[in-house]
């Protein structure tokens, strides 16, 4: 009996198998094709910007020939000597550096307290700054950095920054610190640690990873940034994204320069994310994803 | 540091909520005090008090205003409708083990993290009508040219789109993380009860990821209501004022026209609307039952 059943089904078996397989490849093929498509959409638009920051204007305006041009760096080299590009790319370093590092100082120890604390009301508080259009607050800054006499310095890009940077660190961290044993922190108060140092020696090393993640998105924000600086910012002060925009109203027809000038700010935040691209998808999704 | 130990909450709170105040609890008291005045923003004249005429003068009188508030919900719609979709189809796509799954996953983050008015400048280029490449690759397939930002009914659509190209990564990475939240058990009971994949995504995925997609809905909404980087860049609320929004509406009454108490009712009004979308979402996440 046994014999029987094996010998007559073992080649229908094998045929289904067989049939199974090629469906199963062929789905996967597809799938792949689909996959390469959907990258090439995201990815073309970047790969377009960086050919045509190598070409001439002459190479540009020739739309049959995407390809076959002689690569020139005359683009980046104008970015720099004409349009004093390193001052704002300084600036934009300094402006994002130090409004991260303050938000930190300033958003690290509201999250571990919103945390440990219970304080949901100040949790509100920070998510509402998340919520309100910038452009609120932009006319009154407006008006008392100028009473104050700050404009023409970093400080309110740094601080405008903040008020972005700020609330989204702490945002992130409070489920970071509300995951984080107590355990550990009681253990160091018992050894005679006072609170400020139960947070810094117990749970601020722990939260490490997170604390990397919160910054460097706050850090790119910041860099990013285009309304806050554009109203605060002015000719010594402009960062990146305001002396590209400034280019593009009085060089409109230099698509080669514009394209050199979006690759000079965009390039350091493409590589930021590559190498740490598990840490942003973390800092990026968290506001929704977390209950 | 004895005092700082003794008043723990109040240490660790202050430096945070002084700063709130100082920078954002102020000045929205300030835009509401302006909003019931007039003033160019000069200091030898001071502000005068109209009471509410700003407001009945914006949304009685002021059909730049309305027409502004129609385009950004029209933006919004079209923008988040469309990244909801797409989204979804790709996180589906590269749910699941697959060679190259991480890189998929970072090189799908790069538009989302780079600089708008940058991409604002590449997607110029793109529907550059006699330069771009869009249009050469119209050509290419056979079809007509497009005006892309020159078409001032088509405008707000192309830029639209740019916000579509940016922003489906992240509704793509959202949906995906929820994805791989689901539970097992309810496929494995509709796999023995002989359910098609297309019921077990309609009566399984669609429903389970519902809370997921409300929470990436209101995200994006937010965010997409206060589009402003692209559209100022790209075309300035042009052609006309075919691509005007609320937010480049009062950033150009407030910092082209200087009509501050104008433009205060009109932020005003902004603010209540973004809080009133919020609450909305919010509302129907709750309503599925999930806190957020």
């Amino acid at each position: 009996m046994s014999s029987y059943t094996s010998s007559v089904s073992q080649p229908l078996l094998r045929s289904q198998l067989a049939q199974r397989r090629q469906r199963r490849l062929l789905w996967g093929t597809l799938r792949y094709a689909a996959i390469v498509v959907v990258l090439f959409i995201f990815l073309a638009p970047f790969l377009w910007m960086l050919l045509s920051s190598f070409k001439t204007q002459v190479d540009i305006t020739n739309a049959q020939n995407i390809f076959n041009f002689t690569p020139t760096l005359e683009n980046y080299q104008n970015v720099f000597q004409q349009y004093d590009f390193l001052r704002y790319l300084l600036n934009s370093f300094a402006v994002a550096a130090l409004s991260t590092l303050f938000s930190l100082i300033l958003g690290l120890p509201a999250a571990y307290a919103i945390a440990r604390y219970r304080m949901q009301w100040l949790g509100v508080v920070l998510l509402t700054a998340r919520i309100v259009p910038g452009i609120t607050f932009l006319i009154p800054w407006f008006i008392i950095f100028s009473r104050l006499r700050l404009t023409g310095t970093l400080t309110p890009l740094i601080l405008s920054h903040m008020l972005v940077g700020m609330p989204f660190i702490a945002w992130i961290m409070i489920s970071f610190y509300e995951e984080l044993p107590l355990e550990l922190e009681e253990a160091a108060k018992i050894d005679g640690a006072t609170p400020i140092g139960a947070f810094l020696r117990v749970a601020l090393p722990l939260s490490m990873p997170g604390v990397i993640t919160a910054g460097i998105v706050a850090f790119i924000f910041s860099w990013n940034n285009f309304m806050f600086s554009l109203v605060l910012a002015d000719d010594q002060t402009r960062t990146l994204p305001i002396a590209i925009f400034n280019f593009l109203t009085y060089a409109s027809v230099d698509w080669g320069g514009l394209m050199a000038a979006a690759v000079v700010i965009t390039l350091p935040v493409l590589i930021i994310t590559l190498f740490v691209q598990r840490y942003i998808i973390r800092g990026l999704t968290a506001g929704a994803t977390k209950g | 540091m004895n005092f700082l130990n003794r008043h723990i909450r109040a240490t660790f709170v202050a430096p945070a909520l002084v700063f709130v105040i100082a920078m954002m609890i102020v000045p929205i008291i300030y835009t509401t005090y302006l909003s019931f005045h007039a003033w160019n923003g000069s200091a030898r004249r001071a502000p005068e008090y109209l009471g509410l005429d700003n407001y009945t003068r914006l949304l009685t009188r002021d059909p730049r205003f309305g027409d502004a508030v129609a385009r950004t919900f029209i933006f919004t719609g079209i923008a988040v409708g469309a990244e909801l979709t797409l989204g979804l189809g790709i996180a589906l796509l590269i749910n699941g083990k697959f060679m190259g799954h991480n890189i998929v996953k970072t090189l799908i983050l790069l538009p989302m993290v780079a600089t708008p008015v940058a991409i604002g400048m590449a997607w110029l280029l793109l529907y550059e009508p006699n330069i771009g490449a869009l249009n050469a690759l119209l050509r290419g397939l056979g079809l007509p040219p497009q005006d892309f930002l020159g078409s001032a009914s088509l405008a707000l659509f192309w830029l639209a789109v740019v916000d579509i190209w940016q922003w489906t990564p992240l509704m793509a990475l959202i949906l995906l993380a929820g994805l791989t939240a689901l539970p097992e058990e309810p496929y494995e009971a509709a796999r023995v009860d002989g359910a098609s994949g297309w019921q077990r995504f309609m009566h399984l995925t669609l429903p389970l990821l519902f809370p997921t997609m409300i929470a990436a809905v209101l995200l994006r909404s937010i965010d997409a209501l206060k589009t402003f980087d692209i559209i100022y860049t790209m075309t300035r609320g042009g052609p006309g004022f075919a691509t005007e929004t609320i937010n480049t509406y009062g950033y150009i009454q407030s910092f082209e026209y200087f009509q501050l108490g104008q433009a205060s009712s009109l932020l005003i009004v902004f603010f209540t609307l973004i809080l009133a979308v919020s609450l909305f979402f919010v509302r129907i996440r709750r309503r599925w039952g999930a806190a957020l």
